[in-house]
């Protein structure tokens, strides 16, 4: 147990970042904005190596409430280098954008949240991180003042309020069953009580919320279609490392000993989650909400190592190796519906004439999303597979097999239309288009160098 | 040596990405490609000295032992060949494609070095790569080059064989919770079976079902084969549908012996309803594409029905290695007559876009050429003594009627009977299309590059039959050797 503010050396970049970013965005004059874009990206970059050089350092916690180790280094630099990505994919929107500053500083603070909530290791930490996480996203949602936009930012924000009121609740109440709120203490004084079931079913409402599970998604598929579309790449992605992270944390550390009843609950949210988004993405002909149902349905699958935590020593690795696979590969998935300036399913037709390389990166990070190997996500599902075996729930591995072979269905009804006939001008490359190749190599060389990574993990 | 082999032809369509190439430079680079793969395959095949050869050994995956291992033995050496052969033979066959010639090519050099690989895979994680990866990239060669409901059928083949391949998954992570110390490592699962039981067993057999295809998980098969395009069918039919049955001796029967024999009789039962039910509803079919798919779950039956009866641990050992040398022998020729079948269909389509064996009659008149190779092909295909077809179900018919055992001999005598029907059925294409009356279709006769892509799986078909011992000397080896490990 330390009081060093160095341990959180990565944190106080990235805020260090949004700070300056901030500061400099108010002096600036407008068309010189951009600035902020790279203060914000330096900052990012320099906190992804302060997160690699704190991992060669053994694990510790600082100020007895925030956990520096493994799954927190892991989410440091997933985070990081997601945001960079959204940043990248966000500056031609920004760059038109009265307030263009704010854009970056809000990715940033939203980003931080993330971390936090993955470092938490007191439930007031936890509650904090998630507002930090949760108030720039709605924010951002609302970000283009358009109709659409208000919406999705009202109902995110209703329902993140509504949720974080409930979480607050179940941390009220694990305060007053076990005297305290580290997760330490909670889990060596968690009673098998029914109240105790019912504080971690409120707590867990808030991380769902997060996550983007069943019940607390609806939220999902309006947010992503009606926010900007780098928006929408961020709040499907960048969120969920933290959330995943943070239920992995509470799960092993906290819940793992009691008998409250949490795994069989996690087990079938996970398969409603799964389920529920893949039937829903089925028929969308808007590329953006299937991607918003296929992440529901990809909150699923992530939900399952959390589900056998502490049961098995493949819950950690699956988790940690699945959220980056997904981050990337989803992000990925945007880019190109960024640079490619549609989100109507008919809008792909003939992207394969108008692109090749475009509709090749579509493809690679499509079936990413499958889990086709060699992609990323397919050693993530490996990992998740055989984690659920192991840990005693092989019926939730069928289940994840059985919605996999459903979300090749509508992953493909994407993919055809892009070697039919359709728009022939050529789609110019841009930022967007780089980030799309750059993500849907990074899936192919994570999956087939997934050895490597896992060695230096 | 053997890395080469597998990822020359991936490099071979990496070339293929270099900008302005023609459509015609793209099949020639697709071709010398193939041909220097075939030779690299010849030069491995002459330096082979038994055991697991050319073997390479690379961690990949440390934390849950997986790795790169390849090697090649006497059951996948021939099926690399084979893979070999018949891709170049594909690419020959398509010299004159019009449609997009650049990614035809590099998507057949791509699933090359998925089939070779697979063949070569040594670790069960890089072979459920290569297995996925087959069926992506034979979607893609469907759904792109296909006619009919090229989309609809290559949807359905896309989501049964991916059904398949996520069921073989389970399985193969059940082999691996199973093993001490957990590795995905065959030469190791193979040395000490893991702890598995019928679960597993069930788990990889359904996934290898589906793609060898065994009854009833074969429906998949007619519509993907019907629609495909010529050298993708010939490509399906050769070498994917082999996966399935390889990895059953692979896999299946040397790391789960316990079950394999404990469930003999369902796999036993499974191949004699394959043959039976392939053969009689190809016979009702008046498509010749559908018609020789139906042909192929009739054939791969036998090779179900072999490797069934090697799990007959009562029965007499001899006869059980005769039965898997036989099915393995079978994987190579009908990879050959299947193939060279698939591709003379290509041929029909070509000049009068039609399947219908009704509208089409006395082709002998018009093109005999053609009337000669398909008379070989399906004389081959119904196993005429001295093709290869004979060579192999004759092996398996004799193993399995050689353990001794009264439900061996049923099964065996029920199967001789599909080999009657498909006898009836290909005759009856040859009387109704090939001979007879003119019908209302006409066709011209093959062009040489037609001729240069089929006659050499032919000429091989009838080597095999005549003399045998060179491909049986390195198949028996590896037979005896499944035979005693499903028997621990």
């Amino acid at each position: 147990m330390t009081e060093n503010p160095l341990d959180l050396m990565p944190e106080l970049l990235i805020l260090g970042g949004a700070v300056t970013g901030l500061l400099v965005g108010l002096f600036t004059p407008r068309p010189r904005q951009q600035i902020v874009a790279w203060i914000c990206a330096a900052a990012l970059v320099a906190s992804v190596m302060a997160a690699a050089v704190a991992a060669l350092r053994p694990d510790t916690m600082a100020f007895e409430a925030f956990a520096v180790d493994l799954l927190t280094h892991a989410t440091r630099a997933a985070v990081a280098v997601a945001t960079l990505l959204v940043v990248v994919l966000a500056a031609r929107w920004a760059r038109g954008n009265s307030r263009e500053a704010e854009v970056y500083v809000l990715l940033l603070l939203s980003a931080l949240g993330t971390v936090a909530l993955a470092g938490a290791a007191d439930l007031l930490v936890l509650v904090a991180a998630y507002l930090l996480a949760s108030i720039p996203t709605y924010a951002l949602a609302a970000f283009a003042k358009d109709g659409p936009g208000t919406e999705a930012g009202l109902k995110y924000y209703l329902m993140g309020a509504f949720l974080g009121v409930v979480m607050l609740a179940g941390v009220t109440l694990l305060y007053g069953l076990t005297g305290g709120t580290a997760y330490e203490h909670v889990a060596r004084n968690l009673p098998g009580s029914p109240a105790a079931g019912i504080a971690v079913l409120l707590l867990l409402a808030g991380v769902f919320f997060k996550a983007g599970c069943v019940p607390a998604h609806f939220w999902v598929p309006d947010v992503t279609e009606g926010s900007t579309r780098a928006v929408a790449a961020f709040v499907t992605t960048v969120p969920k490392i933290g959330a995943f992270v943070a239920l992995l944390r509470l799960a092993s550390e906290v819940f793992a000993g009691s008998e409250t009843g949490w795994r069989p609950l996690l087990a079938i949210v996970a398969t409603a989650t799964m389920t529920l988004g893949n039937l829903a993405a089925f028929y969308q002909d808007n590329v953006r909400r299937l991607l918003a149902y296929s992440t529901i349905s990809q909150a699923g699958y992530l939900l399952v190592p959390v589900a056998v935590a502490g049961r098995t020593d493949l819950a950690e690795p699956a988790l940690l190796f699945y959220v980056a696979a997904y981050a990337i590969t989803n992000l990925g998935a945007f880019a190109v519906v960024i640079a490619a300036g549609t989100d109507s399913l008919a809008g792909y037709a003939g992207l394969a004439r108008r692109s090749p390389r475009l509709a090749l990166a579509l493809v690679v990070c499509l079936l990413g999303l499958v889990g086709t190997p060699p992609t990323a996500v397919f050693v993530g599902k490996l990992l998740v597979f055989a984690a659920a075996w192991d840990g005693g729930l092989a019926w939730l591995a069928v289940v994840a097999v059985l919605n996999t072979v459903a979300s090749l269905f509508y992953y493909l009804r994407w993919i055809r239309p892009l070697f039919q006939h359709g728009e022939r001008s050529r789609i110019p490359e841009g930022g967007a288009s780089w980030i799309a190749y750059l993500t849907a190599a990074l899936s192919l060389v994570l999956g087939i160098a997934s050895g490597l990574l896992q060695a230096i993990a | 040596m053997l890395s080469l082999v597998i990822f020359l032809p991936l490099l071979g369509a990496a070339l293929l990405a270099v900008p302005r190439l023609g459509g015609r430079t793209a099949v020639w680079i697709w071709i010398a490609t193939s041909a220097a793969d075939l030779a690299l395959v010849t030069i491995m095949w002459d330096g082979y000295t038994g055991g697991i050869g050319y073997e390479t050994r690379l961690r990949w995956i440390p934390s849950v032992g997986a790795g790169y291992h390849v090697g090649v033995d006497g059951m996948s050496l021939p099926l690399i060949a084979l893979t070999a052969l018949l891709f170049l033979l594909c690419a020959v066959y398509s010299l004159k494609e019009s449609r997009r010639p650049r990614s035809y090519a590099a998507l057949f050099l791509f699933l090359q070095t998925v089939a070779q690989g697979l063949f070569a895979a040594l670790d069960l994680l890089l072979f459920f790569v290569f297995f996925d990866l087959s069926i992506v990239g034979m979607y893609f060669v469907i759904a792109g080059w296909g006619h009919g409901e090229r989309g609809r059928s290559a949807l359905k083949f896309f989501l049964y064989t991916f059904l398949g391949s996520l069921a073989l998954l389970l399985g193969l992570i059940g082999l691996y919770l199973g093993s001490h110390p957990r590795t995905f490592d065959m030469v190791d699962l193979t040395a000490a079976p893991p702890d598995a039981g019928g679960l597993v067993l069930l788990a990889i057999g359904i996934g290898l079902a589906v793609k060898t295809p065994t009854v009833p998980f074969h429906t998949w098969l007619p519509p993907a084969h019907t629609d495909a395009p010529a050298a993708g069918s010939a490509i399906l039919a050769g070498i994917l549908l082999k996966m399935g049955a390889y990895g059953f001796a692979r896999i299946a029967m040397p790391m789960l012996p316990g079950a394999w024999q404990r469930y003999a009789w369902v796999v036993i039962v499974a191949g004699v309803v394959s043959v039976l039910y392939g053969a009689l509803v190809a016979l009702a079919q008046d498509n010749l594409k559908r018609l020789i798919a139906y042909t192929s779950v009739n054939h791969m039956g036998y090779i179900v029905l072999a490797f069934g009866a090697a799990g007959l641990a009562a029965g007499d050992a001899r006869a059980r290695e005769l039965a898997v040398s036989g099915a393995v022998t079978q994987m190579v020729s009908h990879g050959l007559v299947t193939g060279a079948l698939f591709l003379l269909a290509g041929v029909l389509w070509d000049r009068v876009g039609s399947y219908d064996i009704r509208r089409l009659g006395g082709i002998a008149g018009t093109a005999p050429r053609l009337t000669a190779m398909t008379v070989v092909a399906a004389f081959a295909s119904l196993g005429l003594p001295g093709l290869s077809g004979f060579i192999a179900e004759f092996q398996i018919f004799t193993g399995v009627i050689g353990t001794g055992l009264v439900g061996a001999v049923v099964a065996a005598a029920l199967s001789v009977a599909g080999i009657l029907i498909t006898a009836a059925l290909m005759l009856r294409v040859l009387q109704k299309a090939f001979l007879g009356p003119p019908g209302e279709l006409t066709v011209s006769d093959v062009r040489p590059y037609e001729t240069a892509a089929v006659v050499p799986l032919l000429a091989l078909s009838l080597a095999i039959g005549l003399a045998p011992r060179w491909l049986l000397d390195l198949i028996e080896p590896v037979s005896a050797t499944i035979v005693s490990l499903v028997s621990r």
